[in-house]
This record gives C-alpha cells, sequence and structure tokens, in this order.
C-alpha cells in the first residue's frame, strides 16, 4: 500500500516541472528521479533478497478498473536495475551537457524535456512491471511519445524534426504489431495480458504469434532488418538521451521478447533458429555498417545494432537449448544474453556521453575533423578508450565476460550435438569471432581518429577539456566496467539464479559450481595481467630515467614537412575494408576524372558516401511508391467546387446502390 | 611450469634459428643464432626518440602488449602438464587477450599521426580480423572431438580416444596453426618483415617510431608469440602421454622445425600482392571448415 501511495505521488509531482523556475528545474526532476530510482531499488532488493518469485504492487487506479498491477520478478528487477543506473548517470551527465541551452531556450522547453526524461524513465520501469496486455501497450506508447520528445529538444533544426517524426512514425508500426499480437491472444483466451500467452500457446500455433512480436519488439530493439530508425534517431538526440535510448530503451525490446518467451512451448527449435539467424545478420551487418561512419554518434549507433545482435545470439542459443534440452545451452546462452544487456548499457551509454563531451568541446560529430583531442581532452580520452575495450569485449573489462559465456556454452554443447546443431553452432562462432575482430577494427578507427594524431581542423585545436561535472558521472559506469570484468562472479552468479528461475531450469548447481571456478581463474588472470602491466611500467619508468631520451618529429620517410591532412583519415582507413564489403555497403564515390587533354586540372572535390539498403529497400522505395501514387490520384483534386460536389453525389450513389443490392 | 619454462627458452633461439635458415639458403656467412638476442640487449641499452605527436598511448601501448603476450603463455600447457592457470574456455581469453595487445599496438601506430604507420595499422588490423575466425573453428573443431573446452585438457585427451584417423586431422591442425601464427606475426607470404619499403609493409611500419626500450619488448613480444604457437604445434602432433624427457626434445625438435619452415619460406618465395592477402587469409578459414567435416566424419555424426 505504502509502495502505490508513494509511487503515485512520484508520478504526479512530475508535472510540478512546469511551475518550477528555470534555474532549479534540473534539481527538481533530479530529486524526482532519485526518489523513483530509490523506490524501484528498495523493490528489486525485496525481490532479490527474497525467495519468493514476484510481489505484486496495486496501483488501485478506478481509471484501469484495477488491472494498473505492477508485479516484480527477478526478471524486471534485472532490468529495473539496468534502467536505474545507466537514467541516473545520463541525467548527472546531462547537467553540465545542457548548461549551454539555457540561454537560448526557453523555460518551457527545458520543462518539456524534464517531463519527458521523467516519464521515459517511469514508462520503462513500468514496461518491465505491467503484465496486463493493454496497460503495458499504453505505458509501451508512453515511453515511445517521451523518448520522441526528448529526441526532438534541438526542433529548430529542420533535419532533427523530421527524424524525430521518422521514429515515431516506425516506433508506431511495432506498436501495431503488439496491438495485433495482444488481439490474438485476447480473442482466443478472453484476457489481453502476458499470462495469458501461457494458454494461447498450448493450443494455438507459437511461431507465428511469437513472430508478430518479435517483430514488434525488435523494432524498439534495433533488429536487422527493422533497425531504421536507431542510426537517425541516436545522432539527433541529445546525447545524455541518446545514452539512455541506447544503453537501455532498446533493451526493452529485448525484455519484450524474453517475457514472451518464457510462456512459449513447442516450436521452440524454429524460434531459436530464427532469432539466432536474425541476430546473427544484426551482428555481422551491424558492425560492418558501423566501420563505414563518419558521424560518431551514427557509429555508436550502429554498434548498438550490433550488440544488439550478440545479445539476440545468446538468447537465441538459449532457445535452442531449451528446445534440445540441453540445460548447458540454455543457462549459458540466456545468461550471456542477459549479462550483456548489462554490460552494454554500461559501456555504451558511456560512449555516447564521451560522443556529447566531443560535440561540446568541437559543435562537430565528424571524425574526419577530429583528432590529436587526447592531448587536449585527456579524461574524456581515457574514458572513451576504457568503452571502446569493453565494447570490443575484450578482457579484463566487462564485455568479454558475456562474450565468453556465450562462447563457452557454445563450445561445451559442440561435443553433444547432433549434424545439423554443430553447423549452426560452429556458424555461430565464426559469426561472433568475426564481430568480435570487426569490433577491434572500428574502435581501432574511432579511437585513433579521433584523439589520435595531430589535429584535423581548426575547431579540434581549439578543443578544450569538458567540466568535471560531465566527467564524474561517468566514473559510475567506469566502475561497473571494471569490476564485472575484474570480479565476474559477483554478477553472473545473480544472473544465473535469474535464467534458472524465469526459465525453470533443472539442477543447475554443477554447471554454476564450474562457472565460478572458470570465472575465479579469470579474474586471477585479469590481475595477473594489470600487475605485469604495472610492474613493466615502473620497470620502464625507471629504466628511461638513466637514458638518453630525445623527442623529434614523427618518422615521415625522411620528408618530415608533413601536415595534419597527410595524415591517415577514417575513410582511407577503411579504404580496404570497404573494398571487401563491398556487395553489402553499396558505397558510392562522387567524383571527377581528370580528363586526358586537361593540362591544369581545377579545383576537384571528393566525396564518397554508403547508404544504409534496408533503409532504402524497406523504407525510402515503398514511401517513395507510395508518394507517387497518391501524386497520380491527386488529379481528382481539381479544386473546382462542382468537382466535389459531383465526387459526394457518385459517392451517395454508390452507397445506396449497395444497400439496394443489399452487399453492404 | 615445464611448459612455461620451455616456451621462454625456445623463444630465445626461435628468431636466430630463422635468420640462420635464411642466410645458409641464400649461399651467405650470415650471422650467429644468437644475433637477435643480442640485439634486444643493445636495444636495452639504448636510450629513445619519441615523437612530439605521440602521448600516453604511444608509451603505454608496447608494455600493454607484451604483457597481453605474457599472460596468454600462462593457458599454453605442456604435454601432460595443466598450463599455470586453466579454465574452461581459456582459449577464448587467449585469443581475445592478443586481441587486445593487438588493439594497443594499432592505436600506438595511429597516434605518431603519420600516414605510413596508419597504413599499416589499418593492414595489421584488417587482416587479423580476418584470421580471427580460423582460430576459433581449429578450436571449435578441438573441443568437439575432445569434448573439452580448455587448452590443458583438450591436449591431453587429443590423443587418448583410440581414433586411428586422427593423425589427419592432427596434421590439418598443425596446418592450421602455422598459417594462423604466420598471419599473426606478420611472416611471409602475408607480411615481409625484411622489406625496405614503408609502403609495403604491415608489422615494421607501425612501428617505425619505436626505438630502444620500447622496440626491444616489441621485438620480445613477437619472438614469444612465436613460440607460443610453436607449442600450440607441438601439443596437436605429439600424444600427451609420452615420456617427459622424449617430449622436451620433441618440442625443441618442433619449435626448431617450425623456425626452419618459416627460414625456408621466406628464402623462396615472395609476399602475397597486398590485395591478395584477404583471400589468402580466408582460404585458412575455408580449411578449418575441411578440419570441421573431418570432425563430423570422426565422431560418426555424418
Amino acid at each position: 500500500m505504502m509502495n502505490a501511495i508513494l509511487f503515485l505521488i512520484i508520478l504526479s509531482l512530475t508535472f510540478l516541472v512546469f511551475f518550477i523556475p528555470k534555474s532549479s528545474k534540473y534539481y527538481y526532476t533530479l530529486f524526482l528521479l532519485t526518489g523513483a530510482i530509490v523506490l524501484s531499488s528498495v523493490w528489486c532488493f525485496k525481490v532479490f533478497s527474497g525467495n519468493c518469485q514476484a510481489f505484486n504492487i496495486d496501483l488501485e487506479l478506478p481509471a484501469f478498473r484495477n488491472s494498473l498491477i505492477l508485479t516484480i520478478d527477478r526478471l524486471s528487477a534485472f532490468f529495473i536495475v539496468v534502467i536505474n543506473i545507466t537514467v541516473l548517470v545520463g541525467f548527472l551527465y546531462a547537467r553540465g551537457y545542457l548548461r549551454p541551452y539555457y540561454q537560448n531556450k526557453n523555460s518551457l522547453s527545458f520543462s518539456i524535456h524534464f517531463l519527458s526524461y521523467l516519464w521515459l524513465y517511469l514508462s520503462m520501469i513500468m514496461v518491465v512491471m505491467i503484465r496486463d496486455g493493454l496497460t503495458f501497450l499504453i505505458v509501451w506508447e508512453i515511453m515511445a511519445l517521451s523518448s520522441f520528445l526528448l529526441v526532438i529538444f534541438e526542433a529548430e533544426d529542420r533535419t532533427i524534426m523530421k527524424t524525430g517524426i521518422s521514429y515515431l512514425i516506425q516506433m508506431h508500426v511495432g506498436m501495431f504489431f503488439l496491438l495485433i499480437a495482444f488481439l490474438l491472444v485476447g480473442k482466443v483466451t478472453g484476457q489481453m495480458s502476458f499470462d495469458a500467452l501461457r494458454i494461447y500457446f498450448t493450443t494455438h500455433s507459437n511461431f507465428l504469434l511469437f513472430i508478430l512480436f518479435f517483430i514488434g519488439f525488435g523494432i524498439k530493439a534495433g533488429f536487422i532488418p527493422l533497425h531504421t530508425w536507431l542510426p537517425e534517431a541516436h545522432p539527433a538526440a541529445p546525447s545524455h538521451v541518446s545514452g539512455v535510448m541506447s544503453g537501455v530503451m532498446i533493451k526493452m525490446g529485448i525484455y519484450g521478447i524474453l517475457r514472451v518467451l518464457i510462456s512459449v512451448q513447442n516450436d521452440l527449435l524454429l524460434i531459436g533458429i530464427t532469432i539466432l539467424v536474425i541476430s546473427m545478420i544484426s551482428g555481422i551487418l551491424g558492425v560492418m555498417m558501423a566501420i563505414v561512419q563518419h558521424d560518431l554518434k551514427r557509429l555508436l549507433a550502429y554498434h548498438s545494432i550490433e550488440n544488439i545482435g550478440i545479445i539476440g545470439i545468446g538468447i537465441g542459443l538459449g532457445v535452442i537449448g531449451l528446445a534440445t534440452n540441453n540445460t548447458v545451452l540454455c543457462l549459458f546462452g540466456f545468461s550471456g544474453g542477459l549479462l550483456h544487456v548489462l554490460n552494454h548499457s554500461l559501456f555504451k551509454s558511456l560512449l555516447f556521453f564521451n560522443a556529447g563531451s566531443i560535440y561540446h568541446a568541437i559543435h562537430t560529430r565528424n571524425i574526419e575533423q577530429m583528432g590529436g583531442l587526447m592531448k587536449s581532452m585527456p579524461y574524456t580520452a581515457i574514458l572513451f578508450l576504457i568503452g571502446s575495450l569493453a565494447i570490443c569485449g575484450l578482457p579484463p573489462f566487462n564485455g568479454f565476460i558475456s562474450e565468453y559465456l556465450i562462447y563457452l556454452g557454445m563450445f561445451k554443447t559442440l561435443s553433444v550435438s547432433n549434424l545439423f546443431q554443430s553447423v549452426i553452432v560452429l556458424g555461430t562462432i565464426v559469426g561472433l569471432a568475426l564481430i568480435g575482430g570487426m569490433a577491434i577494427f572500428c574502435f581501432t578507427k574511432a579511437f585513433g581518429i579521433v584523439f589520435l594524431g595531430e589535429p584535423r581542423s581548426e575547431k579540434a585545436k581549439l578543443a578544450k577539456e569538458v567540466s568535471n561535472d560531465m566527467i564524474f558521472p561517468q566514473y559510475i559506469n567506469i566502475a561497473f566496467i571494471v569490476i564485472i570484468g575484474l570480479v565476474s562472479v559477483l554478477f553472473v552468479r545473480p544472473v544465473f539464479d535469474i535464467i534458472s528461475r524465469v526459465f525453470n531450469l533443472p539442477d543447475i548447481a554443477l554447471i554454476a559450481g564450474t562457472s565460478v571456478h572458470n570465472l575465479t581463474q579469470i579474474s586471477l588472470l585479469g590481475g595477473v595481467f594489470i600487475i605485469t602491466v604495472v610492474i613493466l611500467l615502473v620497470y620502464r619508468h625507471y629504466h628511461l630515467k638513466s637514458l638518453q631520451i630525445s623527442y623529434g618529429p614523427t618518422w615521415g620517410c625522411g620528408y618530415s614537412a608533413g601536415t595534419s591532412k597527410q595524415q591517415y583519415t577514417a575513410t582511407s582507413y577503411a579504404y580496404n575494408y570497404n573494398h571487401l564489403a563491398k556487395p553489402v555497403l553499396q558505397t558510392k564515390k562522387i567524383m571527377r576524372d581528370i580528363m586526358e587533354d586537361e593540362l591544369f586540372p581545377d579545383q576537384r572535390t571528393f566525396e564518397s558516401h554508403s547508404d544504409d539498403i534496408f533503409k532504402k529497400l524497406l523504407i525510402d522505395k515503398p514511401v517513395n511508391w507510395f508518394s507517387n501514387l497518391l501524386k497520380k490520384i491527386a488529379v481528382m483534386q481539381t479544386g473546382q467546387i462542382q468537382h466535389y460536389i459531383l465526387y459526394a453525389f457518385v459517392y451517395m450513389l454508390l452507397v445506396f446502390l449497395l444497400t439496394y443490392f443489399n452487399i453492404i | 611450469m615445464i611448459g612455461f619454462i620451455l616456451i621462454l627458452v625456445s623463444a630465445f633461439s626461435f628468431p636466430g634459428i630463422i635468420v640462420r635458415t635464411k642466410s645458409i639458403a641464400s649461399g651467405r656467412k650470415g650471422p650467429g643464432t644468437l644475433q637477435p638476442i643480442k640485439e634486444i640487449g643493445i636495444l636495452l641499452k639504448k636510450g629513445s626518440v619519441f615523437s612530439n605527436t605521440t602521448g600516453i598511448i604511444f608509451q603505454l601501448a608496447p608494455v600493454i602488449s607484451l604483457s597481453c603476450i605474457v599472460c596468454a603463455l600462462l593457458v599454453i600447457p605442456f604435454a601432460n602438464n595443466a598450463a599455470l592457470i586453466s579454465f574452461e574456455g581459456d582459449f577464448v581469453f587467449f585469443s581475445y587477450l592478443l586481441g587486445l595487445g593487438k588493439f594497443f599496438a594499432i592505436i600506438a601506430a595511429l597516434d605518431t599521426g603519420s600516414s605510413f604507420e596508419g597504413m599499416g595499422a589499418n593492414r595489421e588490423a584488417f587482416f587479423s580480423m580476418l584470421v580471427e575466425p580460423a582460430f576459433f573453428i581449429l578450436l571449435a573443431t578441438f573441443a568437439m572431438f575432445t569434448g573439452y573446452t580448455s587448452f590443458s585438457d583438450i591436449f591431453s585427451h587429443f590423443f587418448v580416444t583410440g581414433n586411428n584417423y586422427v593423425l589427419i586431422y592432427s596434421i590439418i591442425g598443425f596446418y592450421l596453426f602455422i598459417q594462423i601464427a604466420m598471419v599473426e606475426n606478420s611472416r611471409l607470404p602475408v607480411d615481409d618483415p625484411k622489406t625496405h619499403l614503408e609502403l609495403t609493409m604491415i608489422h615494421e611500419v607501425m612501428i617505425l617510431d619505436n626505438s630502444g626500450f620500447d622496440k626491444a619488448l616489441i621485438h620480445m613480444g613477437s619472438y614469444l608469440k612465436f613460440s607460443i604457437y610453436g607449442a600450440l604445434m607441438y601439443n596437436v602432433i605429439v600424444p600427451a602421454g609420452w615420456n617427459i624427457f622424449l617430449q622436451i626434445a620433441l618440442f625443441m625438435a618442433v619449435q626448431i622445425i617450425f623456425a626452419i619452415i618459416i627460414g625456408l619460406i621466406e628464402s623462396f618465395r615472395a609476399r602475397n600482392k597486398m590485395n591478395l592477402n584477404p583471400k589468402f587469409i580466408l582460404t585458412i578459414s575455408s580449411i578449418g571448415w575441411i578440419a570441421f567435416v573431418i570432425i563430423l566424419i570422426l565422431t560418426d555424426k555424418i
């Protein structure tokens, strides 16, 4: 009862943000946000510490006919923890990020922004707690709307407004799939809720309904080819918002898929393979497209698709494990996927915050104009470096742990699986290895071009480190990244526990026992690694003191008057890769050749550009086709009143005739 | 422990044998076997020149790369002696740790702001990205064949299954490890370490600006990497149960043969054309798929 009242008080207090003076709006929002985070964390703690499966909080709002019940089980609690961390860090970061906007934005737009941020948070935690279908769709809609309002914070810019609208439309396409899916369930079972899914699945085709849900949730999560909103919306949004959207909001899709999977009863193998194949495609194509991006935030957005792919691979393997009664694969697959949800929320939001800091410092997102920022922005550089290492899945950071779990599940399965499964599992291993290699390629490029070398533009030369209040919140993420990487047992065990309870896995004590051994060995090796590095560095430091050290220009093959323009650029870094990936990326070059008779060539420009073929095929082409069709129909719009009266007359005649012959 | 020491010892002699083979094959008198090690000694005593463009990454990278290789070494077993640290899936750790070392080597090259080094960094990143799957396919077939998922367990159970056709498989494994080692260590036919033109280099061009102590660390790392791959090859072809002294002798023999093979390849063939390298590397993965089919047959799945 107490919980319900507190929660409702927070919900209603959010609207007061309009009446708070502009300068203290931020603190008011922070206060409410912290309140909600503490409250929901207490709920999570209750679930994790108690032995009960779930507990309910009835908000008792008459308008919802008592269907607004918050149910928190371990899966919800896990997602609430993920949401809480990123949303809080994002908001702390926003304080510094929003500062320049105070001069030219009015009080109202700040109110709307903060209100949307609060409601994005509240709707996300409600999404993971609500089981009733209709209420779920309402909060799902609130989530889409509030994130839309957050994306269009800088709506003066036409392109941002356009992106926002396109985002809103695509979210609603997903929404319709969910609506249809829930209506189907409601029609058969008489109630629209996640709990009713189980009843539906016992009697009806599991695969078809699952696919409906998968499309609906997949658009939010950003599986290829449902990802087209993602690389547009993330760059448009302010960085703290992109961090939250990429870090946690797209994970709501993953949550939805997991929630549906709990109830699925047959067709498991088919569903598992479908998820696996789509995730592999998302993972590989996501990182492939990320490599050729020049916009830092768009690059990160494509990496979100890749990471959603990795999470999906884990889930797909888990489902295949369920289908084949392979507890090991099931446990490791789902756990790896779920842990990667947490991991990705940590390093991806960190990277987006850093991208925001860079934008703050040099006012561009184009990485070709960056360079040499390591010297002017050392803290941001180190934070970005740790984020990059973690997202590549390199030890001793957290990304490695989740990828390791997925790998281990697959390797352990190989010896017991039949031919078909072996081929699938080996294909997935190859895919995951390729994704890992390409991620390293991509982030060496991103880090190297952005932070290293000489500044590539005047803007980059003038860069200054951002204020401390933008840097400090990110240490929270760093702390988690390092702790999960080094003391992984603390986090993997609860995840095992969640998965085994949620999916009713039989006794996992033995597997969990050996995993604890493995993970402690990883921690040990990580520790040894760090100690080796420290010893070598200290030795190097003292050793170099005794020697003669001199400084000079970089070796330029005898020519040392180079300018910063002669450095390797992001485009040239991706050149040979681009050559190999041509069929997928369709990179276009725009240039004029030098003619033979052109003795003194005039100034030329070169432009290379790669399109997202899925966006082209799935969005641009149909939209163009449809608008062309509508243009053709527009001949009816003559502007003469006589014609319109004629249309009305024809229409009435039609209705009359159809009724006369009993057709309608 | 014994494996750890053996790998360190063979790393000492490895580069010398390659150099010696090359000089004999080309009819030169050539330097002594210990010359590369002496060179490291000289480098350690020398001062350094740093580029003004470089920053902390450039200073950190050689140390981190070497530490990665040393720590990766800890999971390599020798015969029936388990590795110092062994756990399920340790080869994933092994591969990713080497990846971390490479990550730092690449960004250190980009730190100099030189277009030559950017080019080398790009090629290194590109080729090691392509070779990654081959290693994983090979290890997956090992795991599938033996039913174990750590280097130590896999190699101690490799020949225990009593399957007579395992030899075909171990030869393919040996061959694949050689090929992967060539790419990972940037040797012929993917990269020519002795080329004199920056434009045609891969690994060498990345370390153009390193000097003195840092360069010594980089060389040590690459010698160690060689003998790590030599140890893996050894484990694939020699049954783990044999007498320990015979094992040690054979281990050294395999390392020496590996070094001679590399020396011979480098004496008698030219480097691939740069844009043919991706195809060459992808071929290694394809051979990995053949190994997979062989294992399917060996484990009666086909």
